[in-house]
């Protein structure tokens, strides 16, 4: 048995059982990354010296706890680059932060190091997590471990891949307008952003603050359950962290689905949803029927212009949130620049890629004196709408199912040059963070040997929900989806 | 001042204040607001630095200060505040953008009312927010030429409160007054220092000047860099002239702009012109959730209030009898006036405490430059002291000597007079074997006294105080003289 293939509890088991170490599966998993991820480029950092460290501190923990030793214990973990490691290079594969390595932990790490887990390293992701493909990245595109000529989805491509590919038993990414579910769509895995305030955003460094949210990537949903235990709670030091307690999903999730009410928005699966996603989804949908759970139509009537939305508010957070990017005190610096503002333009026209200036371009326009009531405004106006919609739609229904992509896997360069087909890639993904919801993305079948995503959009907090219908799913289809990567 | 000219215009004046708030931590971390000792770039951490992914978080102390100040202006406490971005880049900014308040700040609608002697008119306070302090930048310029900025974070996030006016007044004299009353309230709430020349306190001024006759126009100048209140009265004095003399030249070139005070030239210089300014882009900010104050907790605070100047000047006129101008006086600061209080519960009669405060104690404080928290008296030494008066212990006269010796030294009264065998004799006996050699010694002045030159008592009088060295008691003395004189 290859052990970089094991899923978190199934390493749990093991290790429980002492039938294994974590210094064993560490070492499996560096061997994996070892031999794939010259071809995946799910990485930006491997950091072998510190996860050897940590496996090693971990059996020791493990012989002293016995059998309360914390769930993640010795399991290893990729992180998103975009969140902050102790001594370790936190890029968010930019030029600007190329070399910059952060003095403190996110909150999130704070926990996972409180359980042991082990970092095996920083996953590639669209720069500041601006994209839906990786191809964004200042350093590499990361490659879809099912097809090597395709993206893994964005921005958190590189966390996908890596759990996709058996590079990381579990990985963290966040998620703004769909950064966590369509990746793991897109490489068939699961993949949950939390409801807004579920989990600290202290150390994420921010894209756009009111809708960002760290989530977990998994190979199944018992793990999503674990590790979403395990990073979620109240921090005292994200003022936007929510005061709700934190529930027992592993078990939640096992309650019977019976009679719980799915929606299918009247306004979903329109033109440009492909259709063998469609079916998919559609097939999946007939399952759950037979599980017990009823099917409802629902209306989400500002659907589109959840887009708009999107793109009016993340650009003008992420205006103000880059403005820290300015060569004074860390990242890239412009060399013998003559003034403050030939030293200011010149670190910032080199340290950031295109997209990322065209957001800040668009942001910092649709906040300027004499635009802001025109677009910010109205966008905030509207997002009240899109989060009423659901609202509404959740007074008849527990949660929302459609696709998590309307599309498969696609071409690496197939869109790089068209930021509108770009950005419809999230057309299923943006109107949860817009409303602050929960959404949790499975796998539910293939079209031409590609993944395709199945999402549930939830109610604020009920995340016990979503992880009771993937779960009951999930058994039900008894499917692994596993790519054929060499 | 009411020159031809100056009766032709009016000038109007509004006030932005940036106060820095005496609180333990930082606005948005835990960091030590009292970083002026330390070497820079030593108090400070990833919130305070704009380290990517750190996060902000209230200090609830520092909304109590401001909703405190809010309520000593008399203004309206909002149950609803939020906070927002205002962007700009400097390298003093670490994120790029400043957390301040734009539409709903904590405290609205507000007013205060000069002092008589001030011209006793009320001015309208628009608001009062919250802002956070920038780092504080050097320019510097090697030996070599080379020119450069180093930049300390040490003072990154320091609160400030700031408090905008109304553009409702008048004169250089009367914005400087407002500033010296905004000041006193600030340092009785006891959340600032109130110190303009160590930046603690600082001020902006908008100042526009009008024909009286005609409708405002909607120019104004932003008068920035003083950093006192007698450079905000002269930097305003020059603006009114400046301003006036061009509308008396009959062309009106005027543009809004900010203009610097330059203490030593004593003139304004252009800094920047409107086409030039910011637009700050404020929008909500998404870090920091909405504040919803309830009315229990804005009562609360309510009841933390102090006893302000106003009142508790009213209050030692009516309790204490004491006159306008003594009872300003002693309400100037609430350590002196905490000081009154003490000293005339020791002493029964403030009266005395407010005449020897007024006369003597505050001479001698303002002639060493020292604060009362400095001085060395006590409340209870100046009160034993004045009870000593009153008992015939020592004289009116010697208690000057005493209290002189008394601040020098911080030696008590008893002490001093012990020491110094001061006390005054009062000793019947004692006093009237003195007259008796005295009037012995002197029979001429008795003669005289005798032949109905009453003066002559005061020879005889001076003699007793030189026999005893200035210590008889000369009521004593005097009785004494009268009843020996009769005698003979």
């Amino acid at each position: 048995m290859n052990l970089s293939t094991l899923t978190v509890h199934e390493a749990q088991d093991l290790l429980g059982r002492g039938e294994t170490t974590s210094v064993e599966l560490t070492e499996a998993v560096l061997a994996r990354i070892e031999a794939v991820d010259e071809t995946v480029k799910a990485y930006v950092t491997v950091t072998v010296e510190q996860a050897r460290a940590q496996a090693q501190a971990a059996d020791a923990r493990r012989a002293q706890d016995g059998a309360d030793a914390p769930p993640l214990l010795g399991i290893p973990a990729a992180i998103k680059d975009v969140i902050n490691t102790k001594g370790v290079r936190t890029t968010c594969s930019s030029r600007m932060l190329e070399n910059y390595i952060p003095p403190y932990d996110a909150t999130v790490m704070q926990k996972l190091n409180a359980q042991g887990s082990v970092l095996v390293g920083k996953t590639n992701m669209d720069e500041f997590a601006m994209g839906s493909s990786t191809e964004h990245s200042a350093f590499f595109t990361t490659r879809n471990p099912w097809d090597t000529d395709r993206v893994p989805g964005g921005s958190s491509g590189g966390s996908a891949a890596a759990v996709a590919a058996d590079e990381a038993v579990f990985s963290l990414g966040s998620d703004t307008g769909g950064s966590i579910r369509q990746p793991a769509a897109l490489c068939g895995v699961v993949g949950m952003k939390p409801t807004y305030g579920r989990v600290s955003r202290y150390g994420l460094v921010a894209f756009a603050s009111s809708l960002d949210q760290i989530g977990p990537f998994t190979k199944d949903v018992t793990d999503c359950a674990i590790v979403l235990e395990a990073i979620c709670g109240q921090d005292p030091k994200d003022a936007t962290s929510a005061p709700e307690v934190v529930p027992a999903w592993r078990e939640a999730m096992k309650q019977d689905v019976r009679g719980l009410r799915i929606g299918v928005p009247r306004e979903y699966f329109g033109e440009g949803t492909d259709p063998a996603v469609e079916e998919s989804v559609r097939e999946a949908i007939d399952q759950m029927m037979a599980l017990g759970v009823e099917v409802e139509d629902v209306s989400l009537p500002h659907t589109d212009h959840a887009l708009a939305t999107y793109y009016i508010i993340a650009p003008a957070e992420a205006s103000a949130n880059l403005a820290r990017y300015d060569g004074i005190r860390y990242g890239h610096a412009a060399q013998d620049a003559e003034s403050m503002w030939e030293a200011y333009s010149r670190t910032r026209g080199e340290g950031f890629g295109s997209e990322v200036k065209r957001r800040i371009l668009v942001g910092t326009h649709a906040l300027s004196s004499g635009y802001y009531d025109a677009y910010y405004l109205k966008a905030q106006k509207v997002r009240t709408l899109i989060a009423a919609d659901f609202q509404q739609a959740f007074e008849w229904v527990d949660a929302i199912v459609s696709p998590t992509s309307a599309t498969v896997a696609f071409k690496i360069g197939e869109r790089i040059d068209d930021p509108i087909s770009m950005y419809l890639s999230d057309l299923y993904t943006l109107p949860g963070n817009v409303a602050g919801l929960p959404g949790i993305s499975l796998p539910c079948g293939l079209a031409d040997g590609l993944p395709i995503g199945l999402q549930f959009v939830g109610k604020p907090f009920e995340e016990s929900t979503l992880l009771r219908l993937a779960f009951a799913y999930e058994q039900a289809s008894g499917v692994r989806y596993t790519p054929a990567l060499a | 001042m009411a020159t031809a000219v100056t009766e032709k215009y009016r000038t109007v004046i509004g006030l932005e204040f940036h106060v820095q708030l005496l609180t333990e931590s930082k606005m948005f971390c835990a960091c030590s607001a009292q970083y002026a000792a330390n070497p820079p770039n030593t108090v400070v951490c990833p919130v305070c630095l704009g380290l990517p992914g750190a996060l902000p978080v209230i200090n609830e102390k520092v909304i109590e200060c401001i909703v405190m100040t809010g309520m000593a202006l008399n203004s309206q406490i909002p149950e609803f505040a939020k906070f927002d971005r205002k962007n700009y880049p400097y390298p003093d900014l670490p994120k790029g953008y400043q957390i301040s308040q734009f539409d709903l700040p904590f405290c609205i609608e507000g007013h205060l009312t000069l002092d008589e002697e001030d011209g006793g008119r009320t001015i309208g306070i628009t608001r009062v927010h919250q802002e956070e302090d920038t780092a504080k930048s050097t320019h510097v310029t090697a030996a070599s030429g080379e020119r450069y900025s180093l930049v300390d974070f040490n003072r990154s996030g320091v609160p400030l409160m700031e408090v905008v006016t109304e553009p409702d007044i008048a004169s250089p004299e009367e914005a400087a007054a407002f500033g010296r009353k905004l000041r006193q309230i600030v340092r009785y709430l006891g959340i600032s220092t109130g110190n303009m020349e160590d930046g603690a306190m600082r001020c902006d001024a908008n100042i526009s000047v009008w024909p009286a006759d005609a409708p405002l126009g909607d120019i104004k100048v932003e008068v920035k860099n003083m950093n006192s209140f007698r450079a905000v009265e002269r930097a305003l004095y020059f603006e009114q002239e400046r301003q006036t003399r061009i509308l008396e030249s009959g062309n009106d070139t005027r543009v809004t702009e900010t203009r610097g005070w330059v203490e030593t030239s004593g003139e304004t210089v252009s800094q920047r012109t409107k086409e030039e300014a910011h637009d700050y882009r404020y929008f909500p900010e998404p870090d920091l959730p909405p504040l919803q104050l309830s009315r229990e907790w804005i009562e609360g605070v309510r009841e933390k209030l102090p006893e302000l100047p106003a009142a508790k000047k009213e209050r030692f006129m009516a309790e204490f009898d004491l006159s306008d101008y003594d009872a300003s006086l002693l309400t100037q600061s609430r350590d002196l006036a905490d000081y009154f209080e003490a000293a005339s519960a020791g002493a029964k009669n403030a009266k005395a405490v407010a005449n020897w405060m007024s006369r003597n104690l505050l001479q001698r404080l303002n002639e060493s430059g020292s604060e009362i928290g400095d001085c060395k008296i006590s409340p209870d030494a100046l009160a034993e002291m004045i009870l000593m008066i009153e008992s015939g212990a020592i004289s009116n006269r010697m208690a000057q000597e005493v209290f002189d010796q008394m601040f020098d030294t911080g030696k008590s009264a008893k002490v001093i007079v012990k020491e110094q065998g001061l006390a005054q004799i009062s000793d019947e006996d004692e006093l009237a074997g003195i007259v008796a050699t005295v009037i012995a010694e002197n029979p001429a002045a008795v003669q005289d006294f005798n032949q109905g030159k009453k003066r002559a008592i005061g020879f005889l009088v001076g003699q007793v105080m030189k026999a005893t060295r200035g210590k008889a008691n000369p009521g004593i003395v005097n009785q004494k003289l009268q009843e020996a004189l009769r005698q003979d």
